[in-house]
């Protein structure tokens, strides 16, 4: 018998019981939907994840100033300024590593327009903090290095803080704007950059030149770095090795004998996302463990229909043994039903699993990322579940003893 | 004397229920020459349904000969055996055994599906098969669609199909009432004369009647083995027919003279 035969047999042989059979099928409809829908959330979830750590920028470290006691009270980092001015300067000159150095002195202050007011970060930095931070305008500049040097009162802004004191589709380039009683000109608004893994809204700040921030805002301790220094590796692989030369350069420049502790910190937020990272794909490998647990259990239905439906047909079995059906016949009959009960069920199931992985995307507005291996896997798997399971019903037919199963009532 | 079909030597069976051992043939030897229309007759325990299981492949005898078409059976395998009963034998059942809610014709083809038979030339000799049954008029008809005789009819044709060496039929009035049964012997009969050989189980002495030769069974061994002048199913049938005929007018004639008061009773 040809195979294309023993696949119409099946097929007539399912489509006599339809209700049935699409009941048995749905099981694994519902099983390989989920897997599908399941792996496709997890994924966009990840994505989400990596969209908000890439907006924070890529590959940075954060240099913090050491800790101070006093009274026994312990200081948190950046309490006691160990960091200089120069200390930022050598560590973009010696540095091969870094790409992008910038500091980052902050406050919070109230920026006033003539009708509204805003309480925000502000933050003193230099040029390089934007390109540090990938960090686009949307309209107008940020501020460059004669800006730094000349101290000079201009202030690049943030979408939110625009958004509430000109109005969301405002463009304020040119206007002037008060902080603390000084006027600043906004030369630049940056573009929307959304919101950092831990719910911060990056949008909500406005930027001014550290010299300015210095002398007009807070003043400062002249030669320690009363902040934060940000520094960018040149690719992810570097920032380990960024961090590492950082810490070497210093240590020699803070004179710390061997066997000391450090007088600073270095945060790796690379390694803070891949952790992150992780946690989303194991959300996702659970999700599908449980979601292949349902694809196991519609296999189990199909083993139970096929066993019904041998013991429904053993006289039909005895017949076709009596005239002339091998053992092999039999056997490959009842599994390839079996397999088409089961791969129909996958291509309905990703065909589900698919439109609910848009639906959830759609609605949670994350990127929909289907993975094509995923649908090879899972009707793979699909098929794995049809002739595992078919097979025991199918080789109990085969097994048949022709003169009982022509005598079966 | 023709040239042996089917030739059993000394054949027994003992089957095992539990500790008991059931002898149920205790050796039988036969021979069928090609042509022959013999009947099996036998009470059940007599063996002869063991002796058919033997004869169609179906069971293997536990010691003795059994040549099928001057060929040794006893040894093969199940797949060897499939292989006779696909191309040697032809199978006629006492409860038909056709596929349900699957066409007269589809269920003719089936034993050459299993012989690799190209689809173009099943259909063709499905339908000749068909037409010599008569039933070239229901190819399209589904078993619940016939009566009984035209099912075994059908199952006749599947049995012919395959152009079997022997046609085995178990039982094969056991369902039909009697006019039909006569109705499927003069089909037997029309087959026995073009030649085919046909090995009928019957506990019915009226349908062994139609054979050519009739072998008694009893406790499993061959009790009698005769040759008999079969009577012609034919006309067998047509006395059956004339005489349901008669009864039919004589019950019409009753009812319409119970009848004939209402009518008047209504007409006025």
């Amino acid at each position: 018998m040809t195979g294309l035969q023993t696949i119409r047999i099946a097929g007539r042989a399912l489509m006599r019981n339809k209700l049935r059979s699409f009941l048995t099928a749905l099981g694994i409809i519902i099983g390989v939907g989920a897997v599908i829908a399941m792996v496709a959330i997890g994924d966009g979830a990840k994505a989400m994840v990596e969209q908000s750590y890439a907006a924070m920028g890529s590959n940075l470290l954060v240099i913090m100033s050491g800790t101070t006691t006093s009274g026994g009270a312990h200081g948190g980092f950046g309490s006691m300024p160990t960091l200089t001015w120069d200390d930022l300067t050598a560590i973009q000159r010696e540095v091969p590593a870094v790409q992008y150095v910038a500091p980052q002195l902050r406050t919070n202050a109230q920026v006033i327009t003539e009708e509204q007011n805003w309480s925000t970060s502000v933050t003193g930095t230099t040029a390089d903090y934007f390109a540090l931070r990938s960090w686009p305008t949307a309209s107008g500049n940020t501020f460059g290095q004669s800006d730094i040097d000349g101290a000079t009162k201009v202030v690049v802004m943030g979408q939110t803080v625009v958004d509430k004191l000109f109005g969301p589709s405002a463009d304020p380039v040119g206007q002037m704007v008060r902080i603390r009683n000084i006027p600043f000109q906004v030369v630049g608004v940056l573009a929307r950059k959304g919101q950092s893994p831990s719910g911060q809204d990056y949008d909500d700040g406005v930027f001014i030149p550290s010299t300015t921030f210095m002398t007009k805002i807070q003043g400062g301790l002249k030669k320690f770095l009363q902040g934060t220094i940000m520094a960018s590796a040149r690719s992810a692989d570097a920032t380990a090795k960024a961090q590492r030369q950082i810490t070497g350069l210093l240590r020699e420049r803070h004179n710390l004998p061997k066997g000391t502790d450090d007088d600073f910190s270095i945060r790796n937020l690379a390694e803070l996302a891949s952790a992150q990272q992780e946690g989303t794909k194991t959300l996702t490998t659970l999700l599908a463990s449980i979601a292949a647990v349902s694809l196991l259990v519609g296999g189990v239905g199909i083993m139970n229909i096929m066993l019904v439906s041998v013991t429904e047909r053993t006289r039909e079995i005895g017949l076709r043994m009596a005239v002339g059906a091998r053992r092999f016949d039999i056997l490959t009959q009842f599994l390839v039903e079996a397999l088409t009960l089961s791969s129909a069920g996958g291509i309905v199931g990703i065909a589900s699993g698919l439109g609910v992985a848009h639906q959830l995307a759609a609605h949670f507005n994350w990127p929909l990322l289907v993975r094509p291996q995923i649908i090879v896997i899972a009707v793979g798997f699909s098929a794995v579940v049809g002739i595992g399971f078919g097979l025991y019903p199918a080789r109990k037919a085969s097994r048949l003893d022709p003169i009982e199963a022509l005598r079966f009532e | 004397m023709g040239e042996a079909i089917v030739q059993l030597e000394g054949v027994t069976k003992v089957y095992k229920l539990g500790d008991v051992e059931v002898h149920a043939l205790r050796g039988v030897t036969l021979t069928v020459n090609r042509g022959e229309f013999a009947a099996v007759m036998g009470s059940s325990g007599s063996g002869k349904s063991t002796l058919m299981n033997i004869l169609g492949c179906l069971d293997k005898p536990t010691s003795g000969e059994f040549r099928l078409d001057g060929k040794p059976v006893s040894r093969l395998g199940s797949d060897g055996l499939a292989r006779i009963r696909n191309q040697t034998l032809g199978f006629v059942f006492q409860s038909f055994n056709l596929l349900s809610r699957t066409t007269a014709l589809e269920n003719v083809e089936l034993p050459l599906l299993y012989a690799d038979v190209p689809a173009a030339e099943r259909h063709k000799r499905a339908r000749e098969a068909l037409g010599r049954v008569g039933l070239a008029d229901r190819v399209h008809h589904h078993p619940n669609q016939m009566s009984g005789g035209q099912q075994q009819r059908v199952a006749i044709a599947r049995a012919l199909v395959t152009n079997p060496k022997v046609i085995l039929a178990d039982e094969p009035t056991g369902n039909l009432d009697s006019e039909t049964s006569i109705e499927v012997m003069t089909l037997f009969q029309d087959l026995w004369s073009a030649g085919i050989t046909i090995l009928l189980v019957t506990h019915e002495p009226d349908v062994a009647g139609f054979a050519g030769r009739v072998i008694s069974m009893k406790d499993g061994r061959v009790r009698l083995d005769r040759a008999q002048q079969p009577e012609d199913a034919r006309q067998a049938l047509a006395r059956a027919v004339a005489q349901r005929e008669q009864e039919q007018a004589q019950e019409q004639s009753q009812g319409q003279a119970h009848e004939a008061p209402h009518a008047q009773e209504s007409g006025s």
